[in-house]
């Protein structure tokens, strides 16, 4: 272990040193147009304007924020959705020339002292579910696109060849640049630009600059993302943060950025002029405090980051094994925390943005990689996080070191780990019942624990092979499905039912068999199944917090309301419950964590000015999650047949999952369900799984139900005029395209509730038109 | 490298302390220039009982790490010392100091701390303060990285 107190200039990583000729890189650049730009202060959050790219007409422009977008979106991901809203159409596809590649901040985002203030909330229309998916970032580009004086980046359009586009907060310019011979690979192309733009050579001044880039995988798969850079003073590299969800990194490159670069002139504790910067400071030391005391009794998340989860979610029967078909596994003990916390660098502050005591990015230094163009080398890695360990319990990879290969080259390559590891766990599953073999997957032996083959997958994407099952599996587990029904190869239901994807997005994590709300919290969401709306798993399965249907539809209206808060504000949610104060467990709704809840209150009093309270924090989420359902109705989507998800997320999908888990199923079908026992025993396993299946198919509709009639929407899941105005909406062009849509849905007979309810059982409302009186 | 090194660090007699608090005021007007004393002062007289306790930076060094851009150094006198130039203000190091020795005033962002140049001990007119000479191996401290309670 490394002791501490070691000064910068001492600190070694051991990793393989480049050395690279910047200048002529730079000479090879031809300059395209260039803006200059007033340098303009921030006043208590905000930037005041929004920055505007298309690189079809090579044209920048600034734009204003009003204040009624500030009052109507808040900032980050709100500003994302009405600068969308404004450009796009509802036939814009991911590789349309209008649609928008989007980076905001929020009015919160770059304050140093509350831990998780430096995110980057990112919008798109995604390849893989052809509508608007947002990504949360750590990294510097966020803050530093803020300092250099704009609270978003909007791109639009596709430039000819491969660009960079510069933000240089120093001398006020924005410039679009060609950029040939740099790298495409993140881990290269980052330290490159950092070197090639910072204005002196020293580690503050490569401190200074912010790299937003994708890499050979998002070129060739729908799996793209954008990562994030953070220099390193310490271990003298660039670090990475991936805005991983949806494919962002392969519109990147669609759009041929190679890069996008964020220089500041300078970074203080109070560049965006908050209100009352006591305030901040006061709140801020007190949850540096409190991380100091609790976090080594709660999360670890110092020590190892998320990985604490992997443990946790092994031995709850969460963890997702061999595509989600088990919650646990014999080997599962080799990936658990203590192993990754060998192998990660310890002393270093390791947050994505500064001041983040959290520090749950870990690295390991040094890393020998084993396969591939980089084979040999050594490197930081920035991770493993317990989503990327997850994807490899699911693909039965029991090595910490292949998960940190794993690890390295989805992130270079500029792919995200979850789509990635989940899509593959599917087609490992696929490979073990034949539907796929090798000739069928180009060669390559993907079953359960094969790691060369995984990151021969992984390499071939990068390289652009055009072998059909590359091609295919590439896009997704969607295009999978369907390309794998149509040759025939299998059975539809299986491979509906054991594919994790829902709208088109791969499944995070986590085995959400025996949570009905957590199904919902993956289901029933804007982008698709990911836990950053709801994570309900522990309240509902392990302490029946939220027994009724009402209960889960209450859960699953405030906390993804409360979660999509931070990404209006550009803040990261982890420090809200991943330390929780030590008397939380005695207050009213330790769920929410009260406190904490309170410390946002204060901050964004502290920052904006504005005095809010808890609720009014619920109402800025309503307005933009509801606005975001309502462009997905707008493009064709968001309704109830949009929220189905898998099969093997809600129940047994093979009689294997059946049978390891038999005492669990027959005592729910005498339970929940009313069999005797004698029945039960009599019952095939075939049969009582198709009892199962219907049960549990009919639970997740009655949730829906409830859910769709908490959250104000009609019983097809679509925001109504009433409740959008009642938002304090007036926009003509939604309100009446709401409105034709449920008149479209009234003709068609889809406002009705999807449960089969019995006369016992009662539907949310008997008013057929509820919606229209809120 | 510096392991092998000495610093010097505050020693307190409490019997000798009458409470007049000249040493704050010294102390402040090195930092803000002021004669306040108070929040304004890195060291910091407070009354117990009948007796007077001393809060003050022991240089143990365990803020260093927590620093993510490096403006806590420890000086080539031993001293750990805040660049306020290069500082942004996170108050991390406020926040995981264990004795609560690293201040924060309001008059401006970036936290201050005792750089044990002496001037509390001049001013100090009951001799109630010394600056001994300590080992850094012996009092050096590492912030928490590690896994479990």
């Amino acid at each position: 272990m490394v002791e501490g107190q070691i000064t910068i200039e001492q600190y070694q990583t051991g990793n393989t040193k480049h050395k690279w000729d910047i200048k002529k890189l730079r000479s090879s650049h031809k300059k395209l147009v260039k803006h200059m730009y007033q340098k303009g202060k921030i006043d208590k959050g905000y930037a005041n304007r929004t920055l505007y790219i298309n690189l079809s007409k090579s044209e920048i422009r600034e734009k204003k924020v009003t204040e009624d977008m500030k009052k109507l979106f808040t900032g980050g991901r709100g500003f994302g959705l009405k600068l969308l809203w404004d450009s796009i159409k509802p036939s814009t596809r991911w590789d349309s020339d209008e649609n928008e590649l989007i980076i905001t901040t929020g009015p919160l985002c770059g304050i140093t002292q509350y831990p998780g203030s430096g995110k980057s909330l990112c919008l798109t229309i995604s390849p893989s579910t052809d509508i608007i998916c947002d990504s949360n970032v750590g990294g510097f580009f966020g803050p530093y696109l803020k300092f250099c004086g704009f609270d978003a980046l909007e791109i639009q359009g596709k430039a000819k060849k491969d660009v960079i586009i510069v933000i240089d907060g120093e001398s006020g310019s924005v410039s679009i640049e060609t950029a040939p011979e740099e790298e495409v690979n993140s881990h290269i192309l980052a330290e490159q630009l950092t070197h090639m733009f910072s204005s002196e050579d020293s580690e503050k001044s490569r401190q200074k600059i912010s790299i937003v880039s994708a890499g050979k995988g998002a070129e060739n798969s729908y799996w793209g993302c954008m990562n994030f850079s953070f220099w390193d003073i310490r271990r003298k590299t660039p670090r990475l943060k991936q805005a991983g969800r949806g494919g962002l990194g392969t519109v990147l490159r669609d759009k041929n950025i190679k890069a996008i670069v964020a220089k500041v002139e300078k970074v203080d504790g109070i560049l965006n002029n908050p209100a009352d910067p006591e305030t901040l400071a006061k709140v801020g030391t007190k949850i540096h405090r409190e991380i100091r005391d609790l976090d080594r009794f709660q999360c670890n998340m110092r020590a190892v980051g998320t990985v604490h989860l992997v443990e946790i979610m092994d031995e709850y029967d969460l963890l997702p094994t061999e595509n989600y078909r088990f919650g646990t596994f014999p080997k599962a003990n080799k990936i658990h925390s203590p192993e990754f916390y060998k192998l990660f660098t310890k002393v270093i502050p390791d947050g994505c943005w500064h001041g983040c005591t959290m520090a749950c990015a870990k690295t390991v230094d040094g890393f020998t990689i084993r396969t591939g163009p980089y084979k040999g080398q050594k490197v930081t890695v920035d991770g493993p996080e317990y989503e990327t360990c997850g994807c490899g319990a699911n693909m039965s990879l029991w090595d910490p070191l292949w998960i940190l290969e794993l690890n390295f080259y989805c992130d270079t390559y500029g792919i995200d780990t979850i789509s990635t590891g989940t899509a593959i766990a599917f087609y490992m599953e696929m490979y073990e019942y034949g539907i796929l073999n090798k000739e069928r997957c180009g060669g390559i032996e993907l079953c359960f624990g094969n790691a060369e083959a995984v990151m021969e997958f992984i390499h071939k994407i990068a390289r652009g092979d055009k072998d059909e099952f590359i091609q295919t599996a590439s896009k997704g587990i969607r295009r999978t499905k369907d390309w794998l029904i149509s040759k025939g190869w299998g059975d539809t239901q299986l491979i509906e039912d054991a594919g994790m994807e829902s709208k088109g997005l791969e499944y995070s994590e986590y085995v959400t068999k025996e949570s009905l709300a957590m199904q919902g919290g993956y289901g029933l969401t804007l982008k698709g199944p990911q836990h950053d709306e709801a994570w309900l798993i522990f309240m509902d399965m392990v302490n029946n917090a939220i027994p009724t249907f009402a209960d889960k539809a209450e859960a699953l209206h405030y906390f993804p309301m409360w979660r999509t808060w931070f990404g209006l504000n550009g803040l990261c949610k982890l420090p809200w419950n991943d330390v929780e104060p030590a008397n939380n467990a005695e207050t009213d709704e330790p769920a929410k964590v009260p406190e904490h809840v309170q410390n946002y209150v204060e901050l964004f009093y502290a920052v904006t000015g504005k005095k809010v309270d808890n609720s009014e924090l619920i109402l800025q989420s309503e307005r933009c999650y509801n606005w975001q359902r309502a462009m997905n109705v707008w493009m064709g989507r968001g309704r109830r047949k949009d929220d189905w998800i898998p099969y093997r997320s809600m129940g047994p999908v093979t009689e294997m999952e059946y049978i390891s888990r038999k005492e669990r199923y027959d005592t729910q079908l005498i339970e929940k369900l009313g069999l005797t026992k004698k029945q039960v025993a009599d019952m095939k396993v075939t049969e009582k799984m198709n009892v199962l299946y219907d049960y549990r198919q009919d639970q997740y509709q009655k949730l829906a139900d409830a859910v769709y009639y908490r959250r104000g929407w009609t019983h097809n899941g679509v925001p109504t005029p009433q409740k959008m105005k009642k938002l304090g909406f007036t926009d003509k062009k939604m309100l009446d395209m709401l409105q034709n849509k449920i008149n479209e849905d009234e003709k068609n007979n889809l406002n009705k509730w999807g449960g089969k309810y019995k006369k016992i059982e009662k539907t949310p409302s008997n008013d057929p038109q509820y919606w229209t009186k809120w | 490298m510096v392991d092998q090194k000495t610093v010097k660090i505050l020693k307190f007699n409490a019997n000798n302390c009458n409470g007049c608090k000249e040493c704050e005021k010294a102390c402040s007007q090195v930092h803000f220039k002021t004669n306040d004393g108070g929040e304004h002062s890195a060291i910091r007289i407070l009354k117990k009982n009948n007796s007077y306790e001393m809060s003050v930076c022991d240089q143990r060094g365990l803020c260093l790490d927590m620093c993510p851009v490096g403006a806590l150094q420890r000086k080539k006198n031993g001293v750990v010392w805040l660049d306020k130039n290069i500082c942004i203000g996170c108050q991390a190091c406020v926040g995981f100091c264990p004795i609560n020795a690293m201040r924060k005033a309001k008059s401006r962002i970036e936290p201050f701390k005792c750089i044990g140049c002496g001037a509390c001990v001049r001013a100090c007119p009951k001799k109630a303060l010394e600056l001994v000479e300590v080992k850094i191996s012996d009092i050096k401290q590492v912030v928490y990285h590690k896994q479990g309670a």
